[in-house]
């Protein structure tokens, strides 16, 4: 397991970064949240990210895509992750991409994947129903009906909803409420008839809504993945996820301790730069060594993801590791952004509020630290 | 590529001829082998295996051939160090020699030290002990007072260590000595090595809250040790103490990991796991019944889990550098922190049965587990206090300014 970037990686990660902090710095978000822009992402920007490659990461070749791996995909979201870009990066690239990749039909492959290489498809996944993430407790329903199925429900939470061109819905084909048995996976038109989508403005500024289905009904070859048995691929494609959001968070909560020891290098009170306060010191401190550990959890992640011998419950082992631990530190050194900064980290003019505000977000998106703790519980068998 | 697997091919099969069955389970306690002059073999296999362990150079794998080491690069140490987890096997040979002395008695020592000290150390033929903190020196090391004057080819030695771990069974000592006192404190301080034979030492056995230690206070009255005997310049011994130091706080932050394997499963059996330990003295199954104890656990075995990724990363971007460096600071204080934590935890899954002193009514296991989590509360003092490593943390990697520093001038 390679816990240091390969050099291909590391290029890719300048290059990212720069690009970030050319073109995507954390006044791009600031605007399409002032000017309440419809789409919620820059155009321009998610058009440059695409021309970079960025859409076909984690694809196969064979499928157009560049196959440099989530290691490749892990390093693209963690500088994203430092100047707060919203783009379809996550709904699209990270989730929709390796659903398509995972559990799609050779078909399906053929047809989507070559799309959201080049920028043509957006995709969301609609997941949760409750305030809080419960991949099976599922109620929304897929009946069969003639030619295919028909959905009905409520779906909410659900990134870049609004801008999708295409839903992948986690429908109840069968079995109780709450069991991971019966469940299946629909991609649906977000044109299509009965399908109600509702924008919800986040905390964050990114893109959220709220999707109701009304007898949706869609073909029978809209079935992605087996029929009644898609949880354990679908708890797959979330592991992806809740790593690829880790690596996120981990640019995210670098960008805010930089910015933290920047500013106790340079403000000065009762005569002496405040950095040099042990109370202060400590603090910082113990974030570096957390940030440390945070770095080698998502490492270890990603390169787990890319090795072909890790197992399924392996990577979970890995996903809640990594998505606990980052819920946890991106909590802590989000908080101590503001109460470091004093009464500038206050101001919204000054950029550290939009960290705390994706903060909470990423740690509450596909699971926060809590869930991640049973499950690994659980996968570790107590 | 090829040639790495070749030697991992050599060595596997150098293992399998050469180490013991009885060497391939966990270590007890009491066989942990130290060597010296006095060194004791619980186990008679202990001895063949460090023999066999010492002439091939591995139990000191990386160090140069020249002297008696293994004389092995980066990539060979870690095949190596696979193939030995591979079969379980025990160190053939622990001691401060191999941990803390060699490496920087190889970095500052000259041709003459070299050869006098590292093929005994290799071969786990001399003890070493470690002569650092003063009754007034803790945390302020160089404040330290032990003099060393020079007298004739001798140096004289007067004063006294404590915490001197094992004085009473070491045979040599690796000593922070004051040779001018008429400078700022880091300036007169040297490093000198000498015969726990010699006349004028004694040594007294310290009791900790744990019970009887290993930790001794050491008086030094009229010791003469060789002038040749000094390591490095003359004043110049803070340095190189400091870069022990280094190699100290790497070693113990291995407790922190190796907290975090024996919990991954593996060899332990299932009582020694936190885990596993909650459910049996709860009668538990399937599920551990208590539901705050088990986000505690989870939330332990995540932290040690992303931590031993953390060494393992050390490992491979030193590959790239040079040896432990301030992050070593960062891994001692992590790994004892979570050391602590893990003997908290036990002793929560243990219950009242983890709180026995000695006698009737708990088996040996347990009446262990109350004496190491006491002992364990040492972790964040010796070898440097997590507030000290947070220091250097600060100071060293973090580049924020020094107050103490200012302090000090």
């Amino acid at each position: 397991m390679a816990l240091v970037l390969s050099e291909d990686q590391q290029l890719l990660k300048d290059s990212a970064k720069n690009f970030c902090e050319q073109n995507a710095p954390v006044s791009v978000l600031r605007g399409l949240r002032d000017s309440k822009d419809e789409q919620g992402y820059d155009q321009a920007v998610w058009s440059q990210m695409i021309d970079l490659g960025w859409a076909g990461m984690a694809i196969p070749e064979a499928y157009g895509g560049f196959d440099f791996g989530y290691g490749g995909l892990g390093v693209v979201l963690e500088e994203t992750g430092k100047t707060l870009v919203s783009s379809p990066l996550i709904s699209t690239v990270l989730v929709g991409a390796t659903a398509i990749v995972q559990l799609g039909s050779e078909t399906q492959k053929q047809d989507l994947l070559p799309k959201i290489v080049a920028g043509e498809l957006l995709t969301a996944i609609a997941l949760d129903e409750h305030a809080s993430h419960h991949p099976s407790k599922i109620a929304t329903t897929a009946t069969r009906i003639d030619g295919g199925y028909s959905l009905n429900g409520s779906k909410t939470f659900v990134l870049d909803g609004h801008i999708a061109n295409m839903l992948i819905v986690v429908a109840r084909t069968s079995g109780e409420a709450d069991s991971e048995q019966g469940i299946s996976l629909f991609l649906v038109d977000a044109n299509a008839k009965g399908l109600n989508v509702a924008r919800t403005i986040m905390v964050d500024s990114r893109n959220s809504s709220n999707i109701q289905f009304n007898n949706v009904a869609v073909a029978e070859d809209a079935l992605l993945g087996e029929l009644d048995q898609g949880f354990n691929g679908l708890d797959l494609v979330l592991d992806v996820a809740r790593i690829g959001i880790a690596a996120e968070m981990l640019g995210s909560m670098q960008a805010v301790f930089e910015s933290i020891l920047e500013f106790l290098k340079q403000r000065e009170q009762f005569g002496v730069l405040i950095g040099s306060f042990q109370g202060l010191q400590h603090r910082a401190a113990e974030m570096y060594s957390e940030i440390e550990l945070c770095k080698s959890a998502v490492r270890a992640a990603l390169s787990g993801l890319d090795d072909p011998e890790t197992t399924q419950t392996e990577v979970a082992e890995l996903a809640s590791m990594a998505k606990a631990k980052l819920s946890e530190v991106f909590f802590l050194v989000s908080n101590e952004g503001i109460q470091m900064h004093g009464g500038i980290g206050m101001t919204d003019e000054f950029d550290i509020g939009f960290f705390i505000k994706r903060a909470r977000v990423a740690q509450q998106f596909l699971g926060d630290a809590s869930f991640h703790r049973d499950r690994y519980a659980t996968l570790n068998g107590f | 590529m090829q040639s790495q697997q070749k030697f991992r091919i050599e060595t596997r099969t150098w293992l399998e001829q050469n180490c013991p069955e009885s060497m391939r389970t966990s270590m007890v306690q009491e066989e942990v082998v130290w060597g010296g002059r006095n060194a004791e073999f619980a186990n008679s296999d202990s001895e063949i295996w460090l023999q066999r362990m010492a002439e091939k150079g591995w139990t000191c794998p990386t160090w140069p051939a020249q002297y008696g080491g293994g004389g092995l690069d980066k990539d060979q140490t870690i095949v190596l160090g696979e193939e030995l987890a591979r079969i379980n096997a025990r160190p053939a040979l622990t001691s401060f020699g191999i941990s803390m002395l060699g490496p920087v008695l190889l970095e500052y020592g000259n041709h003459q030290q070299k050869q006098e000290h590292i093929p005994k150390i290799v071969r786990g033929e001399i003890r070493w002990c470690q002569g650092y903190s003063e009754p007034g020196s803790g945390s302020d090391l160089a404040s330290l007072s032990t003099k060393a004057e020079l007298q004739g080819d001798n140096y004289l030695i007067n004063g006294s260590k404590v915490w001197t771990s094992y004085a009473d069974k070491a045979d040599w000592i690796f000593c922070l000595v004051r040779t001018d006192f008429d400078v700022p404190k880091h300036s007169g301080i040297s490093f000198i090595l000498f015969d726990m034979a010699s006349e004028g030492i004694s040594t007294k056995p310290i009791q900790l809250i744990s019970g009887s230690s290993p930790f001794c206070e050491t008086f030094f009255d009229d010791v003469k040790a060789p002038a040749g005997n000094l390591v490095g310049r003359l004043n110049e011994g803070w340095t190189i103490a400091k870069r022990l130091l280094q190699h100290e706080r790497t070693m113990i932050s291995g407790f922190g990991l190796s907290a975090g394997q024996s919990d991954n499963g593996g060899t332990t059996s299932t009582i020694s796991s936190l885990e596993g330990t909650a459910m049996h003295y709860r009668g538990d199954s399937k599920k551990l019944s208590d539901p705050v104890l088990r986000d505690q656990i989870a939330r332990f075995k995540i932290d040690a889990d992303a931590f031993a990724h953390t060494s393992r990363r050390s490992v491979e971007e030193s590959k790239h550098g040079h040896g432990p460096n301030a992050t070593s600071s960062m891994l001692k204080n992590y790994g004892c922190e979570l050391n602590k934590r893990r003997y908290e935890l036990m002793l929560q899954a243990t219950g009242s049965q983890g709180l026995g002193w000695e006698g009737e009514g708990f088996n040996d296991e347990e009446l262990q587990l109350t004496r190491e989590w006491l002992r364990s509360k040492a972790n964040s003092i010796e070898g440097g206090t997590s507030e000290v490593q947070l220091n250097i943390i600060a100071k060293r990697v973090l580049g924020l300014p020094d107050i103490l520093s200012l302090a000090q001038k």
